[in-house]
């Protein structure tokens, strides 16, 4: 892995906003209300048209040289020097860590590192850079956290979501057993090996619901769709929402 | 590029594992025990960073010369008196132990635990050979009862519970009276194992760490049968594969550390055997002749690739089973490899070829609990990633066993479309548009999705993307 550099963290003027494929597709509200969260602080957002898949599937089933195509499309898309803030911890480390592996030997190399160095998972994106305060709007709740294992493990995201929830005085987090356990999406892992993946998103969805919160938050449309799919085929009634859409809907001025 | 046969051996075998719920139980139990022990023994962040830091460091370095370090690893255990073999495949090194017993004259042979003997199936060669061969280690003892092959590299038998082990020694010990208590277990083995120390002809036992520096062979263990093994027969053979090399007898201290916390969380375990030479005319025990045995079996094949011989830095404490999602579900057996688990998600396709193993190379998530615990700093998950690529795409040159036996035309075709579709803009949005627009026309049950919806329900596109949500909120595009 060649890892990039990581700049200061100033506060910028204008940010780009990578939304991600399933995002795009599935949790348009979310992608949405990570602008809003952006704009609120001051902060211009340039959403890129042209935007598409960071190319993570492609590149885990082994297929690098469709992932380096995919690869550079984004990376021509986002050329001006601001940070890139990304509501998913899977995409953004797959952008983080391995667009500079796949360019290795590559004259693009360096663009992939410089690019690299300006990607930002969201939640850590409003501690850390814009450093958010967030005064809480909605009616007292209670809400469970699923951890994404990328956004832990790739990206670093450990206190930054819960420190944020932290800031709703209104909401209470109940902890979810095994929280930094795998739900099984792993992308085509969930086809290509299904049954295992439904043990573990059984598994998942178990715990969830045993926490008896109404409210399931995650900061990634993968582990969301994954353990959302669970808990309607089984009719529980969790309402499985981004961590993004939860922090503006409670935030926001009415 | 047809898919081999027989690729589909982990799938098969774990589908049966995980209808088996007192099979899940048993690894779900153990396996949260061993994380919460292992936790305990990391609490402080900063400490297992340095300290994992060095492991690594250590493993990378021993790998770095490992050809001139196992040259003078032999040099030193020559001058100490202990014999060196070298066996390139597990053909080689059975056929080695037998002509070593053979010269003994030696028919009963008593083993400590050791994972290279079970990549050699060393149990059945000698008892087809006429050697009974005996299981030392309580956990293989069990397994070797009951017929089976180890479930996990460190605990063999954890697969079983409490009331199987009691009801098989019940059955399988003259003598035995049926009971769940441990202590008295553990006596009905004890009395077997005793006896057969003093009977044995030889013993047969692994190797954690071997020293350059000075030709010492390290014994981790807890029960006290790898030291009874190793010194009460008159003949010791020692087992390892050749990466288990370091340089200085100061690398061992932070290895065994990383092992035993990481393994059992213990912060050292009851025995820790350095094995030298053999017994000296002053001595009044020890073994007469030690020798040793170092296998290759595919792994100087994994050396050649710069990437991949990280694979070599494993110290085989297991903690990357534990910690998967996927193991603790199906179980050791499934896996079907005397390497289960994540580590052996990377070694078995490499000794066996990444197509035939190829549903081990994709039997992961990515979700990097295995990288995360890894003492020695082995990039499981990136390696899991490079062995999908060289099964699918591999770059010329490749030294990987199978590379390019992967994938298949229709699987590379979609990939090719796939890459075209979202390399184009105008594409992709076109994707998106009908996805949203057709959300309603989806049925229940589609064959595509039925792998998904065997446990989901049929996930549904919103009703407009986030392409057309920001352009309607009117947010910058450029």
């Amino acid at each position: 892995m060649i890892s990039p550099e990581t700049p200061p963290d100033e506060r910028p003027a204008d940010v780009y906003y990578y939304g991600t494929c399933l995002v795009d597709l599935f949790y348009p509200e979310a992608g949405l209300s990570g602008i809003r969260l952006l704009e609120r602080e001051g902060v211009r957002v340039v959403y890129p048209q042209g935007q598409t898949c960071c190319g993570q599937p492609a590149y885990n089933s082994g297929y690098s040289s469709e992932a380096r195509a995919v690869a550079r499309s984004q990376i021509e898309r986002f050329s001006r020097p601001w940070p890139v803030v990304v509501p998913s911890g899977s995409c953004a480390g797959m952008m983080k860590h391995y667009y500079p592996s796949l360019f290795d030997g590559d004259p693009f190399l360096e663009r992939a590192l410089e690019f690299a160095g300006r990607i930002h998972e969201l939640t850590s994106f409003l501690v850390r850079v814009l450093r958010v305060r967030l005064v809480d709007r909605g009616e007292p709740a209670r809400v469970t956290w699923h951890t994404s294992c990328h956004a832990l493990r790739e990206m670093g995201i450990r206190d930054e979501p819960a420190s944020l929830l932290a800031q709703l005085e209104r909401v209470e987090v109940i902890p979810l057993a095994r929280e930094s356990e795998c739900c099984g999406f792993g992308g085509t892992f969930a086809v290509r090996h299904p049954e295992i993946s439904a043990a573990m998103v059984e598994d998942k969805a178990a715990a969830v619901a045993a926490t008896g919160a109404p409210t399931l938050l995650s900061g990634d449309g993968g582990c969301l769709l994954n353990i959302a799919g669970r808990l309607e085929a089984t009719g529980q009634r969790v309402r499985p929402v981004h961590i993004a859409q939860f922090l503006w809907e409670r935030t926001r001025a009415r | 590029m047809p898919v081999e046969p027989g690729s589909h051996r982990f799938r098969d075998a774990a589908s049966s594992a995980l209808k088996d719920p007192g099979l899940r139980a048993n690894f779900r139990r153990a396996m949260d025990g061993l994380i919460s022990k292992r936790a305990a023994q990391f609490a402080d962040p900063v400490e297992w960073r340095d300290l994992k830091r060095l492991g690594s460091a250590i493993r990378a370095r021993s790998l770095a010369r490992l050809p001139e370090l196992l040259e003078r690893l032999e040099g030193r255990c020559l001058g100490n008196g202990i014999q060196v073999r070298w066996a390139e495949t597990t053909e080689d090194a059975n056929r080695i132990v037998l002509e070593i017993l053979r010269s003994h004259g030696a028919t009963r042979v008593v083993k400590g635990k050791s994972m290279v003997s079970e990549e050699m199936h060393l149990n059945e060669f000698l008892e087809e050979h006429g050697v009974e061969s005996l299981e030392s280690d309580l956990g293989e003892y069990i397994i070797q009862l009951d017929g089976e092959t180890p479930s996990h590299i460190i605990m063999p038998a954890i697969h079983k519970n409490r009331q199987q082990i009691a009801r098989l020694l019940g059955e399988k010990i003259r003598g035995a009276r049926y009971t769940e208590d441990i202590d008295e277990l553990t006596g009905i083995a004890r009395r077997v194992l005793r006896k057969k120390f003093f009977e044995a002809d030889a013993g047969i036992s692994g190797v954690n760490f071997a020293v350059a520096e000075t030709g010492t062979l390290c014994l981790v263990e807890n029960e006290g049968n790898g030291r009874m093994s190793t010194h009460v027969p008159p003949v010791h053979i020692a087992l390892m594969g050749l990466e288990k090399v370091v340089e200085n007898l100061e690398d061992v201290p932070p290895l065994y550390s990383l092992l035993t916390r990481s393994a059992t969380g213990q912060s050292i375990t009851t025995y820790f055997n350095m094995i030298t030479r053999p017994r000296t005319e002053a001595e009044k025990d020890g073994p007469l002749a030690v020798y040793l045995v170092i296998l290759d079996n595919g792994r100087s094949r994994i050396f050649e690739d710069p990437e991949l011989a990280a694979t070599l830095r494993c110290i085989r404490c297991g903690a990357c089973m534990n910690h998967c999602p996927v193991y603790t579900r199906v179980g050791g057996h499934a896996y079907e490899s005397t390497y289960p688990g994540p580590i052996g998600k990377i070694l078995a396709p490499q000794t066996d070829g990444v197509g035939a193993r190829h549903d081990l190379v994709e039997a992961s998530s990515l979700c990097g609990a295995c990288g995360e615990v890894c003492p020695v700093g082995i990039p499981i998950p990136e390696l899991i990633v490079r062995l999908r690529q060289e099964a699918a795409q591999p770059e010329p040159g490749s030294t990987v066993r199978g590379a390019g036996t992967g994938g298949s035309r229709g699987e590379s075709l979609a990939w090719r479309l796939w890459a075209k579709s979202h390399r184009h803009p105008v594409l992709y949005r076109l994707l998106g548009l009908t996805a949203t627009r057709l959300r309603r026309f989806i049925p229940g049950r589609l064959p595509v999705l039925a792998a998904w919806t065997s446990a989901r329900s049929t996930p549904r596109p919103a009703a407009r993307t986030l392409h057309e949500l920001a352009k309607s909120a009117g947010v910058a595009d450029e």
